[in-house]
């Protein structure tokens, strides 16, 4: 077996403040061309206490270093289920830096501002075609507020028919997000059961005339198409309710079925998850959101119109929920979605997705034996398997950390929450199978470490620059800054 | 596909193990009734070089501050990205990362948060700040939230100077809370009316939200709204959308606010048509298990060796649901590296000069202008990079005259604010060089001419 995992010379680094030296300076600007104005003496501050002083080159090889501590995609396999950690295209981030739009203004006048505008909109058109929604808004910085974005819509079409339902119906494998928005749109959240799926029954048994909507992943995060969910969706609109998607594991449907086509009302799609745009150690992502027609005129404004000649800005409209963001959304992450749909077309996103798939059924026909897997459905994009079978006293956190050991990022663990222990894989269609075997290796070393040799996963990492963290001080006594002599 | 690795072989060979026959049939549990029967109908896969060919195509007409003279802001601005910036953030390590949830191979970005926070810190001064917000908006909206949680009370007073893209995002955000929003008038020198403002403080009030510099470019007396807003018990909230400005001016912490928010965009990010931008969030330290985001703290390892982790997650949704303090999960997280290294580079003196500057070129522009006939400024409170200009021409009249000059001169105010119809926000920076200010004015002059 090749293990991936080495130790190779790693540098230390200090924080920027304690790098600074009075004097050094790491910027230039032109010489000021017009007199100095000053403000009045009682405005302005003394200097800035703290901040650093440091040299150009300072600056790039701090940075520089720190970013070798980081494990990317580029660096190697990174199965975090339900985040879609495919390949980030190059020349994605070539098109977003183009300076036409990288350096346009949000505020400049439609008429000079045809070209980001024409992207937009065709990006609009093609998530709308991907999804069988009929309209879609870039406007959402993110999934989580794409889905703040798409719930407040549902709650605006219940007011404008006078329905004051109070409720929303949420699955206990959803993401912690559909919970936390249903709070921000000012609704009671019922958790409802699975049994890996939904069943109407269960949907059936909670839904009545003071629930707004039903908040569904699909597939879901154990990975498993939501199969009844034409039939749900009848029953929740048959009872006045709307059907929210969280649309994190798209990546999975791509080209071989559309949400709207379910009965869905709104979904919300994760630009950095199926659309490859990168996920910058945090964000910045995109999610933008798709509606049916009914629910066009709810949705966040201003959005990008079409006249058949021009495209603009669209005026207020009276119903919109209003804004989500100053200007409109992450553009330059649109750029680069809209780059990957160019860049695979129709038959590419569908080819994405079935290997997506496939994947995933590798992974788990490599691993099913080794490890517990609870659901025994086809999984699609992503698998769920967990620590139950692990001996030695070894848990899923031990797995984990042992991955980095081998050179792995690890799968998402611990969630979803009705999995004890869970390990969520999800390799997406950027993977070759010899990177699947070289992993699956390496899940399989590690479960037989837990049974001859437990204190090596007790132990790991071992060859990361940093062993395991004291989390507990961490959270206990914060420090969340640096300071002079602290 | 170039992106997609698998061979016709290798689709075989992995059918076979994982002991199906057809890729059809890994989608047995996707109904036949929902699956999509034709092709997508999008246009068909375009190489590298069609691809960049039709960006530029499409860039090549978007006007911006390579083709115009651009004196636009009103909460974007264009200013001096140094070139190590795009440099670093290009480096995959970091670009193609995720949220840093596995510490040991995520020190990079952990340890860069960290930096970040304190640099909020230190240029806010305030206590604690976390990993970034979507952007400057959104991160209003979120601060009133939490002004309301801690208080308790359900009316905020928002002053109508403050950025109205601001207004509207919190409105969106408290829509359907229970929660009141209310107007404070704007005085004659251009700043919040602090009669108006105390004629409508009292005990139900969380919060009161005001910009600095607020939107009509004017400095905002900070340490005053604060006394009124602590005199009630409600909640100062300040929101810098142009944080160059504090290169100069007194912190708002100092000044105190209880929260401080504000967009990091003019510090090394490129315009883009409005985002991606980063939100920043700053708080006292006792409020700290309030805020919303992610938060970075300082620990150690197993062996003693200090390491950065996630922290006080209790307060997130990913822990905590629907009790969660935002919904936040994602945010800015590439775009507060690229803040944290402008402000790494600019440094103490680099940040003031850089303030002082944009000071005074708008300094000139305002002087040159108000000399022009038919064009007038509007308030003489003090002022940082913007200030409001009234024409006798109608505004979109001399915008388009000046859009012919090659000039973006400014942003008409009519739409947010009807009683300033005659009106347009003019935002000089360190990048419009005195010639370009003096095109400005001779522009304006030929039409009053």
């Amino acid at each position: 077996m090749t293990i991936v995992g080495t130790s190779g010379l790693i540098l230390n680094e200090k924080l920027l403040f304690e790098h600074s030296d009075p004097g050094r300076k790491g910027y230039s600007l032109p010489k000021l061309d017009v007199p100095a104005a000053e403000l009045p003496a009682e405005l302005c501050r003394e200097e800035i206490s703290g901040f650093p002083e440091l040299s150009e080159v300072d600056v790039v090889r701090h940075f520089t270093r720190l970013s070798t501590w980081n494990y990317g995609v580029d660096s190697g396999f990174y199965p975090l289920g339900s985040c879609t950690m495919k390949y980030n295209p190059k020349v994605n981030e070539v098109a977003a830096r183009i300076p036409g739009l990288a350096f346009i203004h949000p505020s400049t006048p439609s008429h000079l501002a045809q070209g980001s505008l024409e992207l937009m909109y065709r990006l609009q058109v093609a998530l709308a075609e991907i999804s069988g929604f009929a309209k879609v808004t870039l406007q959402p910085a993110a999934g989580a507020q794409g889905e703040l974005a798409g719930m407040l819509v549902i709650r605006a079409w219940h007011e404008a028919r006078g329905s004051k339902r109070t409720k929303v119906l949420i699955p206990d494998t959803a993401h912690g997000t559909n919970p936390a928005t249903a709070s921000l749109t000012g609704y009671d959240v019922v958790p409802i059961a699975s049994d890996g799926i939904l069943t109407l029954e269960e949907v059936e048994a909670h839904m009545n005339d003071d629930v707004a909507a039903l908040m569904v992943t699909n597939p879901n995060t154990l990975g498993l198409f939501e199969t009844n969910i034409e039939a749900i969706c009848k029953l929740v609109h048959e009872r006045g309710g709307m059907v929210y998607c969280d649309g994190a594991n798209l990546n999975a449907l791509m080209g071989i079925a559309r949400p709207g086509d379910m009965g869905i009302d709104v979904m919300h799609f994760n630009l950095h998850k199926t659309f490859s745009t990168p996920h910058g150690g945090g964000g910045p992502g995109s999610g933008p959101v798709g509606v049916t027609e009914e629910l066009t005129p709810y949705l966040p404004g201003p959005g990008v119109e079409y006249d058949g000649e021009n495209y603009c800005i669209e005026a207020t409209r009276a119903d919109s929920i209003g804004r989500m963001m100053a200007f409109h959304g992450n553009v330059g992450i649109m750029v680069r979605a809209y780059a990957y749909i160019r860049s695979m077309g129709g038959d590419g996103l569908k080819h994405a997705s079935e290997m997506a798939v496939l994947n995933a059924n590798y992974v788990r026909a490599r691993l099913e034996g080794v490890y517990d897997l609870p659901f025994t459905s086809r999984s699609l994009h992503e698998v769920v398997f967990s620590d139950k079978d692990l001996e030695g006293d070894c848990h899923t956190l031990d797995v984990a950390k042992r991955l980095i050991d081998y050179g792995y990022h690890p799968p998402t663990i611990y969630f979803p929450l009705v999995v004890k222990g869970a390990i969520m894989i999800e390799p997406t269609e950027t993977e070759s199978q010899e990177v699947l075997d070289e992993f699956c290796d390496a899940m399989i070393a590690i479960a037989g470490e837990a049974r001859d040799n437990p204190a090596l996963l007790h132990q790991a990492p071992v060859r990361s620059r940093i062993r395991r963290l004291d989390e507990t001080t961490a959270a206990r006594k914060p420090k969340l800054k640096w300071e002079k002599g602290a | 596909m170039r992106y997609i690795p698998h061979t016709a072989g290798d689709v075989t060979q992995m059918l076979e193990r994982i002991g199906v026959a057809t890729l059809k049939d890994l989608f047995v549990e996707v109904p036949e009734s929902v699956r999509l029967k034709r092709p997508l109908d999008l246009q068909e896969s375009a190489s590298e070089t069609e691809l960049l060919r039709e960006f530029k195509t499409l860039a090549a007409v978007n006007a911006t501050s390579e083709t115009h003279k651009s004196f636009l802001g009103g909460g974007a601005y264009n200013h001096f990205i140094p070139a190590v910036i795009d440099q670093l953030i290009s480096r995959s390590e970091f670009y193609t990362a995720y949220t840093p949830y596995q510490p040991e191979i995520s020190q990079g970005t952990l340890q860069a948060v960290f930096e970040f926070q304190t640099l909020i810190c230190q240029l806010t001064g305030m206590d604690a700040a976390n990993a970034s917000m979507y952007d400057g908006a959104s991160a209003c909206a979120e601060a009133v939230l939490m002004a309301m949680r801690l208080t308790r009370r359900k009316r905020v007073l928002l002053s109508k100077a403050l950025n109205p893209r601001y207004r509207a995002v919190v409105a969106t955000y408290c829509r359907y809370l229970n929660l009141e929003l209310v107007d404070v008038a704007i005085a004659d020198d251009g700043r919040t009316d602090l009669t108006d403002l105390a004629a409508k403080l009292d005990d139900s009030i969380a919060a009161v939200v005001a910009g600095y510099p607020n939107y009509l470019g004017v400095i905002e007396d900070v340490a005053a709204l604060a006394e009124q807003a602590h005199g009630a018990g409600a909640k100062l909230v300040t929101a810098v959308a142009e944080p160059v400005a504090l290169g100069l001016l007194k912190s708002p912490g100092e000044l105190g606010a209880d929260i401080v928010v504000g967009d990091g965009q003019s510090f090394g990010l490129p315009l883009a048509f409005g985002g991606p931008y980063v939100g920043f969030f700053a708080v006292r330290q006792k409020d700290v298990r309030g805020m919303p985001g992610r938060l970075v703290g300082e620990t150690t390892d197993l062996e003693g060796q200090r390491g950065f982790v996630l922290t006080l997650a209790t307060r997130e949704q990913h822990i905590r649901r629907e009790k969660a303090t935002s919904n936040i999960c994602s945010n800015q997280g590439l775009c507060a590296l690229m803040v944290t290294i402008f402000m790494s580079l600019l440094g103490k003196q680099g940040l003031r000069e850089m303030a002082e500057q944009n000071l005074a070129k708008a300094a000139y522009a305002r002087q040159q202008l108000s000399a022009i006939k038919g064009f007038s400024l509007v308030f003489d409170g003090a002022s940082f990079n913007e200030f409001v200009v009234r024409s006798e021409e109608p505004v979109a009249e001399v915008l388009t005259r000046l859009e012919g000059a090659g000039i973006l001169a400014g942003i008409p105010l009519g739409e947010e604010y009807p009683e300033l119809a005659d009106c347009f926000l003019v935002c000089v920076t360190e990048q419009n060089q005195r010639e370009e200010i003096d095109a400005l004015v001779a522009a304006l002059q030929g039409g009053a001419a």
